[in-house]
């Protein structure tokens, strides 16, 4: 069964439509494992420096310099090092990496296997998600079938670098996403941040020097060694090259998939590849990365779909899940469901987070219900303050960034709910 | 013993992946519970002697992670993804549609054990809203007839 919803392809998509590319030999028949055999015919350090001279960054949310990332490994040589793959994909509005493990199992163990290479690690766990038991079924064919073509183990593709692989299934917490999360969750722990210092690269998993990538930043890399760094270049802008899967849901026309230069802007994104909002209704709002960012207001959809621009908007990329809302939304019940998330999956470890989440969203349902006080508003950007910068990781930040959000583009949304002791908009979605 | 000579050989099997034992008590409790339906406190217990910790110390990971249950649920579990891009395509109103059609809430069992039905965070399937989950396959693109018609469908 081919994929069902729309995509742009690029690079990443192009086989997204073709089940064969989920197999080993479709995947090879298309070009598949090339870059691996040439990565390793190349240094390490040669690798390393081609990926920070492509600019790729983590596509996992942070946006931090993959390169860069791979080069804090150690190279000494005293301990095993591993590789971690976090496809532990749950930022709400996400689900690029879903698809790419469905669709693009071998690309994923092409990126791990040249990152394997360009680190020296010797092991990589992937994080699975535990509710994407089809993806991991995908997955783990795929791990199989490159045992038993001489493409993972003692003897990588013919060379005498040896490499395993271990797919792990999560257990339904959002907080194993954060990496030193998932480090602990690995480890068979609740998984609850760690302090940094020290990073995963000097102290990761089980106690080794690790490095934790995202789904799609692995799947970069095969391309940026098949056709060099200045190709990459060529997508994007100067700052944030490449492409990126944007998954768009909400209120538009085409949900779906487009793989789209970093720097689209937005506008293109919700009106030309998701064809708009249906219903001959306008636009109110747009969370243009993951339910953590905070959200873009409909004057803003010019924005180029970068982080040097986004960050000028008091945003970011983050996943790339963007979700559209038209002109019926209640952004206060927009608020609801987000703090409920949150105050939801908050590991409890920090104070100001499991407060504060919970905070968050009982003074959101509050305004909601025509119960809220002018005071309110102010008290939810008071809480959320307190929480932002405040804790071990940056969930209390996720949690924060949206109500601030929401508060910077429709204060007037809260402040008709307190003057009018009612919901003002009887035709938003359903709480 | 409740955890079947079966499962024990899978679990050592696991544990064998990981540099420490514990790394495979993820993969040992969704294999327990795909046994049991559930992780009971004997099995938790018996898990604890496997990998060598306090029966408390398996237990707080139990509850950590909301796929695993410490108490039988039905024989189906649909979860309806209530996150912000369903609920703006519908999901709550297909959740209450789907509890008043098995006359329960979103939380309870059904009176004859056939189905637990509950709400679940954002699943991935953002673009294919609105959507439920049952047991492990994904049901997607759903309006209310076709979820009711599906859980109809379920022994």
């Amino acid at each position: 069964m081919g994929l069902t919803v729309p995509y742009v392809t690029s690079y990443l998509s192009e086989h997204f439509a073709d089940d064969a590319y989920a197999t080993l030999d479709g995947y090879r028949a298309r070009g598949g494992y090339e870059a691996a055999q040439q990565a390793l015919r190349t240094s390490p350090e040669d690798l390393i420096e081609l990926v920070k001279e492509s600019g790729l960054q983590g596509r996992g949310g942070a946006g931090f310099s993959t390169g860069l990332k791979w080069s804090f490994m150690p190279t000494d040589g005293g301990k095993p090092k591993y590789l971690v793959c976090n496809a532990d994909e749950s930022e709400p509005g996400s689900f690029k990496d879903r698809i790419l493990l469905e669709r693009a199992p071998h690309k994923v163990l092409e990126g791990i296997l040249i990152g394997a290479w360009a680190t020296g690690s010797e092991k990589t766990f992937i994080y699975v998600r535990g509710e994407y038991a089809f993806p991991a079924r995908q997955l783990q064919r795929a791990v199989d079938e490159a045992y038993a073509a001489g493409i993972l183990g003692a003897k990588v593709l013919g060379s005498d670098f040896a490499h395993d692989v271990v797919i792990m299934r999560g257990a339904g917490a959002y907080i194993c996403g954060e990496e030193t999360g998932l480090l602990e969750s690995l480890e068979g722990r609740k998984g609850q941040p760690r302090k940094k210092p020290p990073f995963p690269a000097q102290y990761g998993a089980f106690g080794m020097p690790s490095t934790v990538n995202n789904v799609e930043t692995f799947c970069h890399v095969p391309h940026i060694v098949a056709n060099g760094s200045e190709w990459f270049r060529g997508f994007g802008t100067e700052k944030s090259p490449g492409t990126t899967i944007f998954g768009v849901s909400g209120h538009v026309v085409r949900p779906g998939l487009y793989e789209l230069p970093l720097g689209t802007p937005l506008e293109e994104i919700v009106f030309e590849h998701a064809q708009g909002v249906p219903n001959g209704r306008t636009v109110k709002g747009v969370i243009p990365g993951g339910m953590s960012m905070p959200i873009l207001p409909a004057s803003q959809l010019d924005v180029p779909m970068a982080n040097e621009h986004l960050r000028e908007r008091k945003t970011m990329l983050g996943t790339g899940g963007v979700m559209v809302m038209d002109e019926t939304t209640c952004m206060v019940r927009a608020g609801c469901v987000i703090t409920y998330f949150f105050r939801d999956e908050s590991c409890g470890q920090c104070t100001q987070c499991r407060e504060g989440t919970g905070w968050l969203h009982k003074i959101m349902e509050r305004i909601e219900r025509g119960a809220g006080t002018p005071d309110d508003l102010d008290i939810l950007l008071d809480v959320a303050g307190k929480m932002e910068g405040q804790t071990i990781c940056a969930f209390a930040d996720a949690a924060a960034w949206p109500v601030q959000g929401l508060m910077r583009h429709f204060r007037e949304d809260f402040e008709e709910h307190v003057r009018q002791r009612k919901c003002p908009f009887p035709e938003s979605f359903e709480l | 013993m409740v955890i079947s000579e079966d499962t024990r050989a899978a679990i050592e099997r696991e544990i064998g992946k990981y540099p420490q034992r514990r790394g495979a008590l993820l993969p040992a409790l969704h294999l327990v519970q795909q046994e049991h339906g559930f992780v009971s406190p004997d099995s938790m217990r018996e898990l604890a002697g496997i990998f060598e910790l306090l029966p408390v110390e398996v237990m707080e990971v139990v509850h950590f992670y909301n796929m695993f249950h410490d108490r039988p649920r039905g024989r189906h579990q649909v979860h309806v993804c209530t996150n912000l891009p369903c609920s703006l395509r519908g999901a709550r109103g297909l959740m209450r549609q789907l509890e008043s059609h098995l006359g329960i809430h979103a939380g309870e069992t059904t009176a004859d054990g056939r189905i637990s039905l509950g709400h679940e965070e954002c699943l991935g399937a953002c673009a294919y809203a609105p959507m439920l989950r049952i047991g492990e396959t994904y049901h997607e693109n759903l309006d209310a007839e076709q979820a009711k018609r599906l859980l109809d469908g379920l022994e």
